[in-house]
């Protein structure tokens, strides 16, 4: 037998077949139908502001990330979970600003994927939040057509003019908040009501997540979690006053919830490793939640609780460490 | 006060019905499942290979000192022979594996990638390889002690990888009582039919080595564990159960690392091995279920440990078999004789695809602890592109030892080998289930490797 060369490797030889960038580039793939539904919802504007927030995400990877970090998806997902958690009629600069915001200080200064403390997403919509606070809440109305104007779609950068002739409504939450009126619970699942892009199309984004922890791709734990104490505590508070304190399915479908505890807060990198940190995590989002939605200043407040939460991950993950093989219980037991 | 520790009993009492149905379906925590890939050979009746040429036998094959060599150049060795003498109590004797001329005592290259002394016997032709009579005494009325003495003379390591000497094991600490013998039959490593074949073909000489077992370690009681994989092993060993022991068979979860000694115990009887101890600490004894065969061989033949059972197996072999092979038949005869290599071959294992060391001379002989040779296609060896961790978590849910492999990379990384030890390094069984897993492709079980040989050298007596 003749020889060749073989190749040497350290043991294990087989791998699993998922990767890092099949989990990055099916989460995008399963936002498609959400995406689909914005455009359906808010016409034409939508899909750029999605794109323009993507652009702005993936042209700062491109720039400060390490070489070819663009193949792991992590930064297109950054974009469009920005770009979905945005208002239609959004001058299409200050999207791009956010996105380039969330990957260059929600990400790229921490040293890349892996690094981040914080939801870069997240990050990028606080930022736009604080700097421009107007055109982040002027919630165009739903209907109109595809080729409606939703706002100051093409204003020039640093004009002033966020805000344009077009029709808005008010979101469900801050309808209830600030005039006391409730929304229909079919158009809030369908997405039917003003608000961000993608917080509306709830049932998509259901099955999208549904799909993704079916693949094991996300840790279904998170928006169990924090879908079960907004239930319990909104259950519990509009019990007590029902004129106040609105009930716990109007809770779970309005707003940015269904997005940010699907999508946003199951981010593995910014959520605990271990089981019993993810519960806690989901715990802690859906409490802040409900306690920022009652009490707070703002009508909404998911993109807050996670990022608190988002802080507090090396701790919880220190906490909840499982115990070691043949250690305390289980060495006990013997 | 009764009443509000009701819960916390409540509680309790759930974990333990939980715990009890996690011991009902014998399986272990975590864990990973690759494809076993054994339908290669695993039908496929054990072959006895003819004599090669040369054959070469390191001093160095099983844990502990190498052994003494007692031959030099010239000298004419019969088979079954003792060639090298056991260096103290934890080391082994090599036996000649075929009559022939010794041609050299020297290095040679070690499957372990270094080249070890070893002693090179040219094979005698047209020999008829008859040993000598009855080099090991028969069993009957063989005192405990005795029988020890016999295994460690007849050479017997375990098969199952490792090569830990058995009479070592046959001979537990006196202030521990060992109440329970658990055969590994499990067989967890995919492709790999040794212990598979050996179950189906000779139930028997498993079950002597049993009773040659509980003898010496005065256990009352024993049970095979054997993965639902291999349903034919399972019915084989039930009917030739002898009934006077106190014995069964237990079908186990189909699961990677199912053989690891600490899952075994932990499917089998529920306990928990403490951290840092042995399995002879909760009153077990595990062996292999080849190892056990071969030590009722060499009781039944006469003939020390000259030859193995090893699967030559995986897509890069032309004709995969399970061979009873000469201990030091080189590699390149083995894989001849299976038909040579597919031309897409790409790699080579001692061992199976999770644990096996990769070889890159063919002339690496076959050890008393190789339980197969598996070759590899690009296919299966493809690794991928290596992306930064994004802390998943699938290593945790995977590590069978409850590890955080996540963390432990992350401090590799950064060289802090404390923490590293602190955080139960020691505890890693280097079983690769993180690896297989990582979808960033991270080589996780390599980096506790090397982290376990940077805790040495600081510290050469804890036991990373």
């Amino acid at each position: 037998m003749s020889d060749r060369e073989f190749e040497l490797a350290a043991s294990p030889h087989l791998k699993a077949g998922v990767s890092t960038a099949r989990i990055m580039w099916s989460v995008v793939g399963s936002l498609v139908p959400v995406v689909a539904a914005s455009a359906w919802f808010f016409g034409y504007p939508a899909l750029l502001v999605i794109l323009s927030a993507t652009l702005g995400a993936v042209a700062t990877e491109r720039a400060f990330g390490p070489r070819g970090s663009l193949r792991d998806g992590s930064a297109a997902i950054t974009g469009l979970l920005l770009g979905l958690a945005l208002p239609a009629g959004l001058p299409l600069w200050m999207a791009f600003v956010g996105g380039a915001f969330g990957i260059g200080f929600g990400k790229a200064i921490f040293g890349g994927l892996g690094q981040n403390v914080f939801n870069p997403a997240l990050l990028g919509r606080a930022f736009l939040q604080a700097a421009f606070p107007v055109a982040l809440t002027t919630w165009p109305a739903v209907g109109g057509g595809w080729t409606a104007t939703r706002g100051a779609t093409f204003a020039v950068p640093f004009t002033g003019g966020a805000t344009a002739d077009a029709v808005t409504a008010a979101t469900p939450l801050g309808l209830w908040k600030f005039e006391g009126e409730a929304t229909p619970l079919g158009a809030l699942a369908i997405g039917q009501t003003g608000g961000s892009l993608g917080e509306t199309a709830s049932i998509l984004i259901l099955l999208g997540g549904a799909y993704l922890a079916w693949k094991r791709y996300l840790d279904w734990r998170i928006p169990v979690a924090v879908f079960g104490s907004v239930a319990l505590l909104s259950a519990i508070l509009s019990a007590i006053d029902p004129a106040r304190y609105p009930g716990p399915l109007f809770m779970l479908f309005s707003g940015g919830l269904m997005l940010g505890a699907v999508y946003m807060a199951t981010d593995p990198v910014t959520s605990p490793v271990t089981h019993a940190g993810a519960w806690i995590f989901g715990l802690g989002i859906g409490v802040l939640v409900v306690v920022i939605r009652s009490w707070g200043g703002l009508p909404e407040g998911v993109m807050y609780a996670i990022l608190l939460m988002n802080a507090l991950v090396p701790f919880i993950d220190r906490a909840t460490r499982p115990r070691v093989f043949g250690t305390g219980r289980g060495a006990e037991a013997t | 006060m009764d009443r509000p520790r009701r819960p916390l009993q409540l509680i309790r009492s759930a974990r333990a019905v939980g715990a009890k149905a996690l011991r009902g379906s014998t399986g272990f925590r975590h864990g990973v499942h690759p494809p076993d890939s054994k339908r290669l050979t695993e039908r496929v009746p054990i072959r006895r290979m003819p004599f090669p040429g040369e054959i070469v036998l390191p001093l160095r094959q099983h844990a502990g000192k190498p052994a003494i060599p007692m031959v030099k150049s010239g000298d004419r060795v019969e088979r079954g022979d003792k060639i090298a003498a056991a260096d103290g109590f934890v080391s082994a004797p090599v036996h000649a594996s075929a009559t022939g001329v010794v041609s050299g005592v020297g290095l040679a290259p070690h499957p372990d990638g270094s080249f070890s002394p070893a002693i090179r016997i040219a094979v005698e032709r047209f020999s008829p390889q008859i040993p000598r009579p009855r080099l090991v005494p028969r069993w009957e009325g063989l005192t405990p002690q005795e029988v020890v003495l016999a295994v460690q003379e007849a050479g017997v390591v375990g098969l199952g990888g490792a090569a830990f000497p058995t009479h070592v094991k046959l001979r537990p600490p006196p202030d521990a009582k060992v109440e329970l013998l658990v055969v590994n039959g499990a067989e967890c490593e995919p492709y790999l039919t040794t212990d598979h074949r050996t179950m189906v073909e000779h139930p028997d000489r498993v079950w002597f080595g049993v009773r040659i077992m509980l003898h010496c370690l005065g256990a009352g009681r024993a049970v095979i564990g054997v993965e639902r994989n291999k349903p034919d092993a399972i019915s084989a060993l039930e009917a030739a159960r002898p009934s006077d022991l106190d014995a069964r068979v237990m079908p186990l979860t189909v699961k990677y690392p199912q053989g690891a000694e600490k899952m075994l115990i932990r499917a089998i009887t529920g306990r928990e091995v403490p951290s840092g101890k042995l399995p002879v600490n909760v009153g077990v004894v595990v062996q292999n279920a080849g190892s056990i065969a071969t030590i009722a061989e060499v009781f039944q033949t006469g003939l020390p440990l000259v030859e193995r059972i090893v699967t030559v197996t995986g897509p890069g072999v032309r004709r995969p078999s399970n061979l009873v092979v000469p201990v030091g038949t080189k590699l390149r005869d083995v894989l001849e004789f299976c038909g040579g290599l597919a031309d897409d071959a790409t790699e080579i294992l001692f061992g199976g695809p999770m644990m096996g060391l990769p070889q890159s001379d063919l002339d690496v002989p076959i050890l008393k602890g190789t339980t197969g040779v598996v070759a590899l296609t690009r296919a299966e060896t493809n690794r991928g592109t290596v992306y930064p961790c994004i802390h998943c978590g699938h290593c945790l849910d995977a590590c069978p030892v409850f590890l955080d492999p996540q963390r432990l990379a992350a401090l590799a990384q950064a060289g802090n080998y404390e923490e590293m030890e602190a955080l139960h390094l020691a505890d890693c069984m280097l079983c690769g289930s993180c690896s297989y897993v990582c979808p960033s492709n991270i080589p996780l079980s390599q980096m506790f490797a090397l982290g376990k040989a940077a805790v040495r050298r600081v510290s050469p007596t804890r036991a990373a």
